[in-house]
């Protein structure tokens, strides 16, 4: 295990809580560290306890651990909620000068350090920087120098004017002065720099800049959380490439937008969380039928209803796969870590419109609201790659036209993929429906037609399991008969919990599965292995269904739905655990 | 766009199948009209349809088209019109998919004021289903769901528009070819979302508002020189006046700047590079 060290903010919703986490996160990534972030918070604005983690190493990290090393706690709530992380010798920042933080008792073999933040800030200019004194405190506690925090509080206040920025780099200052002079404790933390640059950013950022890259420019959404940050970066920035955001007035609407978008030509995209997926729905089937690309993003969060609206989930697999009234051809991403969340968008984009299909890509609400570091030639932009499929033009619409001189928009292929006119093009005039039709696009129930077009449309994903990478991803030891499958966020947690399992003299090979349907054939992986573990944050184990129905056999499971990321410590226990047990019927 | 475009150009070659006498032939005719008259090919409209009866007519025309899901046309056709401004975008559908299923999206089509045109055909009837009662039948309207009438006042559309914000409110008969398709043709060449609810009979299902009922008792605002369209305020008046039935352009705002422009949307989305956008790596240095 690298040497890591943990730290959170917590307080109230309104606190300024997140800001002051991500100064603190920009400040390691730009000191050269690998940061991971994780946030606690509650689906209010006001009131409600809030909290920001940062993870950080110099080796990079991927997922959070049951383990706090400094905690900042603005209220007494904070310390709390952290109990169970906090362990012997961990620091809390408190301000006993405040009202609500009299008299609070610190844990037994804790350092509390009272820092009079307030005080301080005030005396720098005002109250409302007692959270950048904070950070000067922890600075001092972790022993990282205090000008890295100088670039993140610019980025941050910089708009305000100089004097705001001067007096939050006085305040940080004065946090750390205050730990130096008034505490002769010896901590044990030194966190490295290094000169390596990294990016920080979460998943929803990573879908939203993998659609730019892609060339969507055309984006309808309605806001949920945790989605609404796709939207939130599209905003501002799509119009830079000639693109457009539309806040609709909802997902039935959103989705529709969207799909007018897509059928002019543009590549077009909708985001949005369970409930607005059960809205999009029924448009989903006429996307299917319609043959009209479209990228649907699900940003997973705990359901059923409206459930646990800022806890984590992936309970919405179900409804991706076989979601929709009818039989619907489809196709199913999961990202794997937030850097996925940019390759894999890009990727829908062009599976979208290759096979005239929509694509849902399942993202979920660890992975969206996380930050991570990352080099940023992971995000290659030279890479990337537009494939826009089988388009006609003016020239090329010919061989596609039928005697008559009509435009054969779902002619019957041997791949299942068919010619697309955009509106303009000369002579490609055609009408797409959600009724059956024929290959003129016209309404038929001739029953040979519907069977032609039922199998045409389902050929594609054939045609696309056979010319696509369905590729997975493979780490920890892969002749060891422990055999462990996850997919989406899970990845970063299981790819650690690895090294906690080999520390106990437990090899694993781990799948990370990216694609979900279709996907990589692991009906002979599973069946050769002596024990398989599917790990997803559900409670029935949806994909373990879905790779039991593959291989035939029974697999074991470890399943979360309590709200909360799987921690790489806590899984690896869960993993011991659970290949000792037999499967019971 | 040419000039030499005539009307049946607009014409598919699939024979309707609407009940013989259905006021959707004369709704249609009039809009494929007013298409080549405002100088459109189909090679440059896109023509959104509803469910319904009503949303039957993307398939006798031709043109681009789609045909969506109940109710939620509107959308599609402001996609569409957002994504390649050059597009004329027009979008049918019935009362029922309009004002109940759809009242939702028409009330943010209307302030959302994207250059297109929407025609409702109004039986106030659900014909495609059979007969049941719509949003806008009347409340003693007696159907197979309503025996007794709906019990509850109708919709009006027209209000709903006005209320939301409309730019262009008209309305007319089917039967009336003539002014129909001159008013559909106004909808048109209004700068933004130009509204037109159409009267279309179901000689199958609605024995109470038929074609003579609307002969009898429509007034043509174009005779009554004394409205002006401009004046919300007579425009509010003949909405809600609920002893005659209107037909013409009621409202027009003559400020009207359609959402495209106020958005400054000008381009064909559909154009894109081959790949990635030349600077797209300062898209991640925004995260140092
Ligand atoms: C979601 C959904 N609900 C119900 C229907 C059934 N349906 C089809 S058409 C229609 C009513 C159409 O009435 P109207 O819009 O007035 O059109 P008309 O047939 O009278 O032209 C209904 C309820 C459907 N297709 N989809
Ligand atoms: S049922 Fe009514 S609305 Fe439908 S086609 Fe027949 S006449 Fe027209």
């Amino acid at each position: 295990m690298p040497a890591d060290f943990n730290w959170a903010i917590g307080g109230e919703a309104g606190d300024g809580i997140d800001s002051t986490g991500k100064i603190f996160a920009q400040a390691l990534s730009r000191a050269g560290r690998h940061v991971f972030t994780s946030k606690d918070f509650a689906s209010r604005i006001r009131g409600g306890y809030t909290a920001y983690k940062v993870r950080t190493s110099v080796d990079q990290v991927q997922s959070v651990v049951d383990r706090l090393d400094v905690l900042i706690a603005l209220t007494p709530r904070t310390i709390e909620e952290n109990l169970d992380e906090l362990h012997e010798g961990s620091v809390i920042v408190y301000d006993g000068e405040r009202t609500t933080m009299q008299g609070v008792e610190i844990p037994e073999g804790m350092v509390g350090l009272d820092v009079p933040l307030q005080s301080i800030a005030e005396e720098k200019g005002g109250a409302i920087m007692r959270n950048v004194v904070a950070l000067g405190a922890a600075c001092a506690v972790a022993d990282f120098p205090i000008e890295h925090l100088d670039s993140s509080l610019e980025k941050r206040f910089g708009g305000k004017g100089q004097a705001i920025v001067d007096n939050n780099r006085e305040a940080a200052r004065a946090g750390r002065d205050y730990v130096h002079e008034n505490f002769d404790h010896e901590f044990d933390y030194d966190l490295e720099t290094t000169d390596n640059d990294y990016v920080l950013l979460n998943g929803d950022e990573a879908i939203g800049m993998g659609a730019i890259a892609a060339g969507c420019r055309f984006y309808a959404g309605y806001p949920i959380t945790p989605a609404t940050d796709v939207m939130e970066y599209l905003t501002g920035r799509i119009e830079q490439y000639g693109g457009h955001v539309v806040q609709a007035e909802d997902e039935l609407a959103a989705i529709n937008l969207a799909l007018g978008g897509a059928r002019a030509g543009a590549r077009a995209m909708t985001a949005t969380s369970g409930p607005g997926i059960d809205l999009m729905t029924e448009t989903f089937g006429l996307i299917a039928t319609s043959e009209t690309p479209l990228v649907i993003v699900d940003v997973m969060r705990s359901g059923p209803s409206t459930g646990m609206p800022t806890k984590q989930e992936q309970g919405d697999l179900n409804q991706m796969v076989y979601g929709g009234h009818g039989e619907i051809p489809r196709f199913t991403l999961a990202p794997t870590t937030v850097a996925e969340c940019f390759h894999k968008t890009v990727e829908a984009f062009n599976l979208a419109e290759k096979y005239q299909t929509p694509v849902y890509l399942a993202a979920d609400l660890a992975m969206a609201v996380t930050e991570q570091t990352f080099a940023p030639e992971e995000f290659d932009m030279d890479a990337v790659e537009i494939d826009r499929g089988k388009v006609v033009d003016d020239d090329t619409i010919g061989e596609w036209q039928n005697e008559k001189g009509q435009f054969r928009p779902h002619a019957l292929t041997e791949d299942g993929v068919s010619p697309r006119s955009f509106p303009g093009t000369t002579g490609g005039a055609h009408m797409s429906t959600g009724l059956e039709h024929d290959e003129l696009g016209r309404r038929t129930e001739d029953t040979d037609m519907r069977v032609e077009q039922v199998d045409k449309r389902n050929r594609k994903v054939e045609t696309a399991q056979e010319r696509e990478p369905w590729e997975y991803r493979e780490f920890g030891d892969t002749d060891s008969g422990n055999l462990v499958i996850s997919w989406g966020s899970n990845e970063g947690a299981m790819v650690e919990a690895i090294e906690f399992l080999e520390e106990d003299g437990v090899d694993v090979r781990f799948i990370s599965v990216p694609y979900i349907f279709p996907r990589p054939d692991l009906s002979e992986v599973i069946k050769d292995a002596d024990d398989v573990i599917v790990v997803e944050c559900n409670n029935t184990g949806q994909f373990a269904d879905i790779l039991e129905h593959d291989a035939l056999t029974r697999v074991k499971r470890v399943n979360k739905y309590n709200g909360v990321r799987f921690k790489a410590d806590e899984l690896a226990e869960d993993i011991k655990e659970t290949l000792s047990q037999e499967i019971t019927a | 766009m040419s000039s030499d475009v005539r009307f049946t150009d607009f014409k598919s070659d699939k024979q309707p199948t609407w009940c013989p006498g259905c006021g959707d032939f004369g709704t249609m005719n009039g809009m494929m009209k007013a298409l080549a008259n405002t100088g459109n090919d189909p090679d440059n409209t896109f023509v959104v349809a509803g469910i319904g009866c009503s949303g039957k007519i993307g398939t006798y025309m031709h043109s681009y088209a789609m045909h969506g899901v109940h109710g939620r046309a509107l959308p599609v056709g402001a996609g569409v019109k957002m994504a390649n401004p050059d597009l004329e975008v027009m979008v049918a559908g019935g009362d029922g998919d309009g004002y109940s299923i759809g009242a939702g999206h028409f009330v943010h089509a209307v302030r959302r004021n994207v250059d297109m045109t929407y025609v409702v055909m109004d039986n106030r009837i659900y014909g495609l289903t059979k007969g049941q009662a719509s949003p806008t039948s009347r409340e003693d309207f007696e159907t197979s769901t309503t025996p007794e009438g709906p019990k509850q006042p109708p919709v009006n559309p027209m209000a709903l528009a006005l209320a939301a914000g409309a730019t262009f409110i008209a309305q007319s008969f089917s039967s009336d070819a003539m002014r129909h398709a001159e008013i559909v043709q106004e909808a048109i060449e209004h700068d933004g979302f130009g509204f037109v609810n159409v009267f279309s009979p179901c000689v199958t299902f609605n024995d109470v508002d038929t074609y003579d009922y609307f002969r009898d008792n429509l007034v043509d605002l174009g005779d009554e020189d004394d409205h002006d369209r401009h004046d919300y305020d007579a425009a509010k008046d003949r909405i809600l006046d609920a002893s005659k039935e209107y037909q013409g352009v009621i409202y027009q705002n003559e400020n009207s700047v359609p959402y495209e422009e106020q958005h400054g949307l000008t381009e064909n989305m559909a154009d894109i590079p081959d790949g990635a956008p030349d600077d797209a790596m300062d898209l991640v240095r925004e995260f140092y």
